[in-house]
């Protein structure tokens, strides 16, 4: 991954950043240049951190760069606020996961590129404990 | 707009050639859809291929597939939609044929995906998905259509066991067959005690690696004699991302695709006699069943377990094998598709021939939705 690609995802991959559009209010995760009703000027939204697994895989075979993370959860998460989004979810056993699980935003490493490459970081979730 | 016909069709088998490269492939199914047309003029060339420029590291396939078929300097352009790339090249090909642009088109897929170790493949098939948001979570196009699937079992109770006979019935379809990659049967048993590759999806429920090429000849249909008219081509497109939809079990592009193609064709569900659907997983066939309307929602993987797609069943599918079995060689698959439908109109489809097929249907899909392409092909 080049060094600008990565760089210019950082605020929403760190941070949870969306973006509203000012026209209809609808959220957008990642962001998008034009949305469904037409709108294009938009304004920074935050993202809740929490939210529930509506359904989740575990990934065996890997695409490259995930490979020493095998056997890991991604999941359909639903936010607080009704968006939703893709991402790993950590720090559980696969057979541990339920659906309706709350989990919580926590920011990890995602992959690295080779040994003096780039460290990718973003968000990853992890079960909520009461 | 002209009414197009299919001419003629030509495929290789479906494996692991390793001592095949793309453009031999590709030459053997385009020299076999001319010869099989008995017609050799060409105006354009369109070739349908995914993942070449990571495979192979090659682009500009047009041009090179002109040469590679001995005709230099032949107009000729790449299509590339993801894995529904075939559906959508042969889509464009009959839109310049039906215009009157072009009177002869060539349309050929090729993919070969044997050259790299399995997940550099699975990286370059994540290709067709959102790449920043999506493919760097690590999922996989396995891994979507497993979180599809225990969606679809949550939400509709259906056993891992009722999806699972798609690959079986698949296998049925498949033996026999010389141009199908696993032309053998697989039991549901077999199935269900693979091991897992994308919970709750089972290794003998996915697709495998294959190379293969898969071409057809279009022409006006007032000039081909004994051709196959092409009755409705429509494509579509959905938010890549499963977050980004409203209800993630119903595949708005096959819908779409499906009402459109429908529609032009002055046809409906129960009129189609033969089917291919994109089975890349188990549960992708079962959602394109639903969504093209031959199931209710929440129903289609009873109906395959109940062997109502079967080839003797009333919605005859996949009867050459479909992706798990015939293979998926995935920028050719819908053309393979196309081909399969057109020897069953033609009643050509020997041991495999569903009695009197008028009407054929062959859907192609691009990972767990994003595009789709129905064709709706018709013996006159």
């Amino acid at each position: 991954m080049s060094v600008p690609r990565y760089w210019r995802e950082e605020r929403p991959r760190y941070r949870l950043i969306g973006e509203e559009c000012a026209k209809c209010g609808a959220k957008h995760f990642p962001k998008t240049p034009v949305c469904g009703c037409g709108g294009a000027e938009f304004k920074p939204y935050k993202l809740p951190e929490t939210g529930k697994v509506l359904s989740w895989t575990v990934v065996r075979n890997a695409p490259l760069g995930y490979e020493r993370f095998t056997p890991y959860i991604v999941a359909l998460i639903e936010l607080e606020d009704g968006t939703r989004l893709l991402s790993q979810v950590v720090d559980v056993e696969p057979d541990a996961v339920k659906a309706g699980m709350r989990v919580e935003y926590t920011f990890r490493k995602v992959t690295e590129d080779g040994q003096a490459g780039l460290l990718q970081y973003g968000y990853k979730f992890r079960p909520v404990v009461d | 707009m002209r009414k197009v016909a299919v001419a003629g069709i030509g495929f290789t088998k479906v494996g692991e050639p390793w001592e095949r490269n793309v453009k031999e492939l590709f030459a053997e199914a385009a020299s076999a859809a001319m010869k099989d047309a008995a017609h050799t003029e060409v105006e354009q060339l369109y070739v349908a291929n995914m993942m070449g420029a990571h495979l192979q590291g090659q682009i500009s396939m047009g041009a090179l597939m002109a040469e590679a078929i001995g005709r230099p300097g032949l107009p000729a352009v790449r299509i590339e939609a993801g894995q529904a790339s075939g559906g959508v090249a042969f889509h464009e090909g009959v839109k310049a044929v039906a215009s009157g642009l072009n009177d002869w088109v060539l349309v050929g897929g090729v993919e070969k995906m044997s050259d790299l170790l399995p997940e550099a493949v699975t990286t370059a098939l994540a290709g067709a998905e959102e790449q920043e948001y999506t493919a760097y979570t690590g999922v996989t196009k396995t891994g979507l259509s497993a979180i599809l699937h225990r969606l679809y079992s949550h939400e509709y109770g259906a056993t891992p066991e009722e999806i699972g006979w798609f690959a079986a019935r698949g296998h049925d379809n498949a033996v026999g067959v010389a141009h199908a990659q696993f032309p053998f049967k697989l039991s549901i048993e077999r199935v269900m005690a693979s091991p897992m590759e994308a919970d709750p999806i089972r290794m003998m429920e996915c697709a495998a690696v294959a190379d293969g090429a898969a071409a057809v000849l279009l022409g006006p249909a007032d000039k081909v004699a004994n051709g196959i008219e092409v009755a409705a081509s429509a494509v579509a497109t959905d938010h890549l991302s499963l977050a980004a939809r409203k209800n993630p079990l119903t595949l708005e592009a096959v819908r779409k695709a499906g009402a459109k193609a429908y529609e032009v064709a002055k046809v409906k569900p129960k009129d189609i006699d033969v089917l291919e659907v994109t089975d890349d997983t188990t549960i992708d066939g079962v959602l394109s069943l639903e969504d093209l309307g031959f199931a209710e929602k929440g129903r289609g993987a009873k109906l395959v377990a109940q062997g109502h797609t079967a080839r003797t069943g009333e919605i005859p599918t996949n009867n050459f094998g479909g992706l798990k079995a015939r293979g998926n060689p995935v920028g050719a698959t819908g053309l393979y598709q196309i081909a399969e439908t057109v020897i069953q109109l033609r009643g050509k489809a020997g041991a495999n021939q569903v009695p009197d097929a008028r009407i054929g249907m062959a859907q192609s899909m691009a990972g767990v939705g994003s595009t789709c392409s129905v064709a709706i092909l018709r013996r006159v």
